[in-house]
């Protein structure tokens, strides 16, 4: 995973809230096996109309946000579906963070798991950052996951809470199984004491079962 | 020692390691998996060069993109068909169970689990879908993951979480004649909204919810996470233990009553804390149906479709326009009055056994209004599917004009082709009235299979308490 330490680039608005996880890789490409090209499919039904022909009345297709990398949210975002789709979607397409005012569990969880930084803001500071965004053609804002500050123009800085494990792994990049494995003997010493495996008590049609 | 909540009790037994300021290392039981979230997971897996931990503790099977017409028949979806021989490749390669799609106990993952007793009480289970919450109808910490998550709990067999606060969810009183357990849980996510849960679990209670068979606590655990809640459970008792004895995986015998005398001493103990309590009277309650594009959107069969004016805070009034202009409805329309295209009774919320015997009972004799473009059953499960034949269910929804199927999760998340075009409308037993979620621009109204089966016959929404064969108390 590629670590998240500061990252500055143009700020693009979707200014919706509870913004489901169907909306940003609809079920059609959940069909495929690779974590790859979703950046594509990104909000598919808002993007494209029909004949994928870009769909000028939304957001993101607008010239002033092309190449966007940190995105404005509003509340809940990601909710719905624990599709990690979504993030791997987000981040090919080019976002880097997200800065919302909340969002839904299995997402939030979903993003530090890929190197996308959820920030989270109160609902004045992101209304602030619509209305600078709006305002500013090639608004541009800095994530300083190290610092904790959103920082841009006009001495705008916001500080932001973040837990000091994710914030870590998400620093140096860290392979999550790796960091567990590390405590290998725990899971191990846990099995001895606890491990019961499944017992068939009446034969049913299934493949690959010892018994 | 304190007195502890079920979640509290599940939690401090499944620590494999704890380090303060850290999220802590839980085990899972049951780790449950499907061909539309893991392939990427094994892939992962495979590049790092590492094994299935507990391989006898994974379950798999093939529901997401499955058709539910003739099993017999060639899959013609080449992109489903590379999802189901990547899922059948895998578990042949680590050993791990696999129900594929001519097993007879194929279905929908949290379908299956549940009915064939791999789901059990204080277990922690996950899976690569958000429905997971259903198992925790049993008295289990169960919950959704992603695909990481999926690959580090092959890779482990645990989990680094951090512990959620608690929400007790209570429902006096006995359910009324035509109000169902979809209709609990639709007016809870009602009244919390869809996030109201986020960073809780939640455990339901009160008497109409012990009054529920473990079908209906499966349907209120299985809308957890449309209340934000990535879990919810009821404490086990004795419906719970009648319900899983003599089921393919459960002990046996003297066995059975050890692990009963177990299982009931996981209940939240009298006395115990919650962070947060929601109390509620079944005599409240009513049918209820979804007018907008998410399930907390959501009205009594008797009402009217809101006037997006009438919201107080100006993120709901515009979210709730938006919701109108989506769903192609005026504010002040009867809930009544709305006409349908399609009716879908399935999912994992609402497929079981008595979602079926309940439907059938409203639609016997009758027939599917002219109106309607197509009236769906598809079964949970193939258990489910030869259990209802067995009782001529599927005699009954036959005759009375509805297709029967082959189980898989179908119209609900539209991935094989049982889909919504275009502007047409559903009244649909499922979860989600999402934006596209059964088609691109189909308009999802989530309802009790019940109001489904009603709304079929007439193609419009009915007061199913009206209908002499509602099933409920009087």
């Amino acid at each position: 995973m590629e670590p998240f330490i500061k990252h500055t680039g143009l700020v693009a608005p979707l200014d919706r809230v509870n913004v489901d996880t169907d909306q940003m890789v609809p079920k059609q490409f959940l069909k495929f096996l690779t974590r790859e090209g979703y950046g594509r499919v990104l909000f598919y039904d808002w993007r494209y109309l029909p004949g994928e022909k870009l769909n000028p009345d939304f957001v993101l297709n607008q010239p002033r946000y092309k190449g966007a990398s940190v995105l404005l949210a509003r509340a809940n975002f990601g909710c719905g579906s624990s599709r990690e789709h979504a993030p791997w979607g987000i981040l090919d397409y080019g976002f880097r963070t997200i800065l919302a005012p909340s969002y839904a569990d299995i997402f939030y969880n979903n993003c530090f798991k890929n190197g996308i930084l959820p920030v989270t803001l109160s609902n004045e500071q992101m209304d602030e950052l619509f209305k600078r965004t709006e305002e500013k053609e090639g608004y541009r804002l800095t994530v300083d996951l190290e610092q904790q500050i959103v920082t841009g123009d006009n001495g705008l800085r916001y500080s932001f809470e973040v837990d000091p494990f994710r914030r870590d792994c998400l620093l140096r990049g860290l392979d999550d199984i790796g960091l567990t494995l590390v405590h290998d003997q725990h899971i191990t010493g846990f099995e001895g004491k606890n491990l019961r495996l499944p017992v068939m008590y009446d034969p049913v049609d299934v493949k690959y079962h010892k018994q | 020692m304190a007195a502890r909540t079920l979640y509290e009790k599940i939690w401090e037994a499944h620590i494999v390691r704890e380090e303060p300021g850290q999220p802590t290392l839980i085990y899972i039981d049951r780790h449950l998996i499907h061909e539309g979230t893991s392939p990427q997971a094994f892939a992962g897996l495979k590049a790092a060069g590492r094994k299935v931990r507990q391989p006898q503790l994974t379950f798999a099977v093939m529901d997401h993109s499955v058709s539910t017409k003739n099993r017999l028949l060639p899959v013609l979806d080449a992109d489903a068909l590379g999802q189901f021989e990547a899922l059948a490749r895998n578990c042949q390669e680590h050993g791990v169970h696999l129900f594929d799609l001519h097993s007879k106990n194929q279905g929908i993952i949290h379908i299956i689990g549940p009915e064939l007793g791999i789901t059990q009480p204080g277990q922690t289970i996950v899976c690569g879908d958000s429905h997971t919450s259903t198992h925790g109808a049993f008295g289990a910490l169960a919950f959704g993951i992603g695909t990481s998550e999926i690959e580090h709990v092959l890779a482990t067999q645990c989990l680094t979480q951090f512990k959620s606060k608690t929400m007790k969810i209570e429902i006096n009183g006995k359910r009324p004649r035509g109000v169902t357990a979809k209709d609990f849980i639709l007016t809870v996510i009602g009244k919390i909204g869809i996030a109201g849960g986020t960073g809780y679990v939640f455990e339901y209670t009160g008497e109409a919810v012990r009054g529920l068979s473990m079908e209906g606590r499966m349907t209120m655990c299985n809308m957890s996470i449309e209340g934000g809640a990535r879990a919810g459970m009821v404490s086990p008792d004795e419906t719970t233990f009648a319900y899983l004895e003599g089921r393919p995986f459960v002990p046996r015998g003297k066995e059975f009553q050890v692990a009963v005398d177990h299982w009931r001493s996981l209940a939240t103990d009298a006395g115990a804390k919650f962070d947060e309590t929601l109390t509620l009277h079944a005599n409240e309650l009513a049918p209820m149906v979804t007018w907008g594009t998410n399930p907390g959107m959501v009205t009594q069969v008797t009402d009217r479709v809101p006037d997006p004016a009438s919201f107080g805070d100006p993120v709901d009034r515009e979210a709730a326009s938006r919701a109108l202009v989506y769903m192609g409805l005026k504010p002040g329309t009867r809930i009544e009055d709305i006409s349908l295209d399609r009716v879908f009774i399935g999912s994992c919320t609402n497929s079981r056994i008595e979602d079926l015997r309940a439907a059938a009972k409203v639609v016997a004799g009758k027939h599917v209004s002219k109106d309607l473009k197509q009236a769906l059953v598809v079964p949970g499960s193939r258990r489910v599917k030869v259990e209802a034949e067995t009782e001529g269910l599927d005699k009954i929804f036959r005759d009375a004009g509805f297709e029967w199927r082959d189980a898989g999760c179908s119209m609900c998340i539209g991935m094989n082709d049982d889909v919504l075009l275009s502007g047409e409308r559903s009244a649909s037993t499922s979860n989600r009235n999402f934006e596209g979620r059964q088609g691109k621009g189909g308009r999802t109204h989530l309802v009790s299979p019940m109001m489904a089966a009603a709304a079929a016959i007439e193609g419009h929404f009915v007061d199913i308490r009206d209908w002499k064969n509602a099933d409920g108390a009087e």
